[in-house]
């Protein structure tokens, strides 16, 4: 199996150790990952503002630069669902390589779970931490059950996390709220989305968490900035830079040398 | 109709919520509120082990009974016309007004009581009495509050959940004479009920609102909480229910899964405390007048992308879970209904006065898990954002934009060298406009600190085997 790896345009200038991670982690758990060249985005941010025009040739473009791949693994719930759940408007019923791609394109604890059957990470993580769950992962993907819906899933992430040792994923009031980020939302309601930020940042502090964990980049970047920005007492880590963090200080971990996360 | 909604103001959300949502207290006491409501709703759904059995069989029958409307339509008149009730078709909000001040009229009346009827808010029905010359009297508890201050709802559900128990006092101080500061909620509500016992004793006609029709026994069902529908209606002679011609259920049978969703999903109680059924007129000396009204309906009906929305049985649970709607308060939707279904229903009335509605959203998808008939509400706010595109109705700077950052995506190269310059990709949008959103992103948030190279550059300089691939993808 030749797993391709996608990496969202803004990880990719931004914030590029949650990409080494996402690749150090795979790597560990013996998957052969390629990054193809040529990638940019998968074309949410037009496609979220209404452009149909303008994120065609982007999503058509994607399709081209994957399909030759089996699997390709996103360390975004965001984007994977805009490729499994919003491509079809750009693509025939007919086009195989584009359906292929829709079955074969995960989020990462989706990929990690589901695809390699791993529900178990071999490491440590020793901080008190909380969830937030992404809402794209949650309600679009299905990695856990959300608040609103009573149909019983597995959490993918917290699984994963849970598997860890020493960690303690503190519980929060409101288990599955948006933060606010929302794409061009943040901008364009900007008070809004710094309201629903900020309670989303409390819930964590006051949960006694230290660290937020996240599968999604982008939330994490709206709710860092922040907390940067009011010198709150919280760091913010995208799942994959614990996951591979965590199995570094496994000795067990694997007879691949992992490079140097470069810590942010 | 259109006259009147095409000169409607153009909301622009952001600008409209921005009073409620910086006022931070009230913010946080509004969402405090709601999101308290939402998790008695949770608890209620909970204990229902088929509770997404039902919500699966009210969409299904919704999508039937839409799909077959003409059909149960006729039905409905022909059963209810059987029980004694006369039934009357209005096109618009227009033509509705004009039925129900010709009833008034023929009956020589002046005073009316109204229990709530978010088609009658639709329609403007109040104003239009009122200019009438008649005397029109809310009688559900919130919305005889909104009624005396002036005010329009800014719930469907909880029409005065932005106003808090002190303002409430004084408008009582004002209008019904309580005591200075008193904010006694039970005081108050006793001060309510015995204006209220006045105002039904005096009404002529009562007018209440529809939450089902029943196509085959021409019943109709309207719940409260207060029994304000009951009270309306059992002293005056006349009846005069007013409904949007999507409240039908196919048969009788079909209420109960309607009932069992509705109340939990509203307020998280069980059922209201008031579930009447109306079959035909009281007695030999009363009438029952069934309005049914179109006002746009048909032509929902008509799109197959937003079709769904008629499915709506008015419960509010999207409101009560939208972090936007809980934070920014109804009022700045400025319209009858407002949080996301508010926000699909809009547009559809009128694109270009609510076109800044579908964008008051994160996409965040809970009111589409939350809605108890399946409406999937955030893919149809997102639908309609395309709708607008295409007509034109998105601002010229954002479509521009977007046509920027397509164009850089499409080209790799140019991509990587714009984010090597400053690692700041969307610099390379027009400036004004660049400059413009990272102003507004970063009044509030900091950037993040930009890393020295990009994943790009990272993996071509350490994995060997991945320039490779690179090599190979290139010689393709």
């Amino acid at each position: 199996m030749t797993v391709a790896l996608f990496i969202p345009c803004y990880i990719d200038q931004f914030f590029p150790d949650v990409a080494i991670a996402t690749l150090t982690l795979l790597e560990r758990l013996g998957v052969e990952v390629e990054y193809p060249a040529g990638q940019t985005c998968c074309g949410q941010p037009m496609a979220n503002t209404g452009c149909d025009a303008d994120t065609a040739p982007v999503a058509k473009q994607w399709v081209k630069r994957f399909a030759s791949y089996d699997a390709v693994v996103c360390p975004s719930g965001s984007c994977t669902s805009m490729i499994r759940n919003h491509y079809a408007d750009y693509f025939g019923p007919n086009d195989t390589e584009f359906q292929h791609l829709r079955e074969n394109t995960y989020e990462l604890c989706e990929f990690v779970v589901d695809r390699l059957g791993v529900r178990s990470i071999p490491g440590t993580f020793n901080r008190p931490v909380s969830i937030h769950s992404s809402c794209h992962g949650l309600r679009e993907l299905r990695l856990g059950k959300c608040s609103e819906n009573m149909t019983p899933r597995e959490d993918k992430m917290r699984m994963l996390l849970e598997s860890l040792d020493g960690i303690e994923i503190k519980p929060i009031t409101r288990v599955d709220e948006c933060c606010g980020f929302g794409g061009t939302f943040a901008v364009a309601e900007r008070e809004t989305s710094v309201a629903m930020g900020i309670d989303r940042v409390t819930d964590h502090i006051t949960s006694g968490s230290e660290v937020m964990i996240a599968g999604d980049m982008s939330c994490l970047m709206h709710m860092g900035g922040l907390i940067r920005r009011r010198n709150m007492p919280m760091s913010v880590k995208h799942i994959a830079e614990v996951l591979a963090e965590a199995m570094q200080s496994d000795s067990s971990g694997s007879d691949r040398s992992a490079p140097a996360i470069a810590s942010r | 109709m259109t006259s009147l909604t095409s000169t409607l103001p153009i909301v622009d959300h952001p600008n409209a919520a921005r009073e409620f949502v910086t006022n931070e207290p009230r913010s946080h006491w509004h969402d405090d509120s709601l999101w308290f409501v939402r998790s008695k709703r949770d608890k209620q759904a909970q204990s229902i082990p088929e509770w997404e059995y039902l919500r699966e069989q009210a969409s299904t029958i919704k999508t039937h009974t839409i799909a077959k409307l003409p059909e149960y339509l006729q039905q409905f008149e022909a059963n209810a016309t059987r029980l004694g009730a006369v039934v009357h078709w209005a096109a618009d909000a227009e033509e509705h007004n004009r039925i129900v001040l010709d009833l008034l009229r023929r009956n020589d009346t002046l005073r009316i009581v109204k229990s709530k009827s978010m088609l009658t808010e639709e329609c403007g029905l109040n104003e239009y009495l009122i200019e009438s010359g008649i005397e029109v009297v809310d009688t559900d508890l919130g919305e005889r509050i909104v009624q005396l201050r002036g005010e329009t709802p800014s719930h469907i559900v909880l029409p005065a959940i932005h106003i808090k128990k002190e303002e409430v006092g004084d408008t009582f101080h004002e209008h019904l004479g309580t005591r200075a500061g008193e904010s006694d909620p039970q005081v108050l509500t006793e001060a309510a009920r015995g204006h209220l016992r006045g105002k039904f004793l005096s009404g002529e006609v009562g007018i209440t609102g529809v939450n089902f029709a029943i196509a085959d026994t021409g019943g109709l069902v309207v719940c409260t909480n207060e029994g304000n529908a009951d009270l309306g209606v059992s002293l005056p002679r006349i009846h005069i229910a007013c409904m949007g011609i999507e409240k039908l259920v196919p048969r009788f049978q079909d209420l109960s899964v309607f009932t069992r969703l509705l109340a939990r999903s509203a307020t998280g109680q069980p059922i209201t405390s008031y579930t009447s059924h109306f079959h035909g007129p009281r007695d030999e000396n009363s009438e029952l007048h069934i309005v049914l009204v179109d006002n746009g309906r048909s032509k929902i009906r008509d799109s197959k992308t937003f079709r769904d929305s008629l499915h709506c049985i008015r419960c509010g649970a999207c409101m009560n879970t939208c972090p936007v709607y809980r934070r920014s308060g109804g009022h700045s939707y400025r319209a009858t209904v407002p949080g996301p279904i508010g926000s699909v229903l809009g547009p559809a009335k009128n694109a270009k006065a609510h076109k800044s509605l579908p964008f008051a959203c994160s996409l965040c998808g809970s009111c589409t898990d939350v809605c108890p008939v399946k409406i999937p509400l955030h893919h149809q706010l997102l639908a309609w954002r395309k709708v607008l595109v295409g007509k034109r109705l998105v601002a010229w700077n954002k479509r521009m934009a977007m046509k920027a950052a397509s164009f850089l995506f499409r080209n790799p190269p140019l991509f990587a060298a714009a984010g090597y310059l400053g690692r700041v990709a969307l610099k390379v949008l027009p400036k004004s406009l660049a400059h413009n959103r990272f102003n507004t992103w970063a009044k509030d948030r900091d950037l993040p600190e930009p890393p020295k190279k990009s994943f790009h550059e990272w993996y071509a300089k350490n994995r060997p085997s991945g320039s490779q691939t690179v090599s190979r993808e290139e010689q393709s």
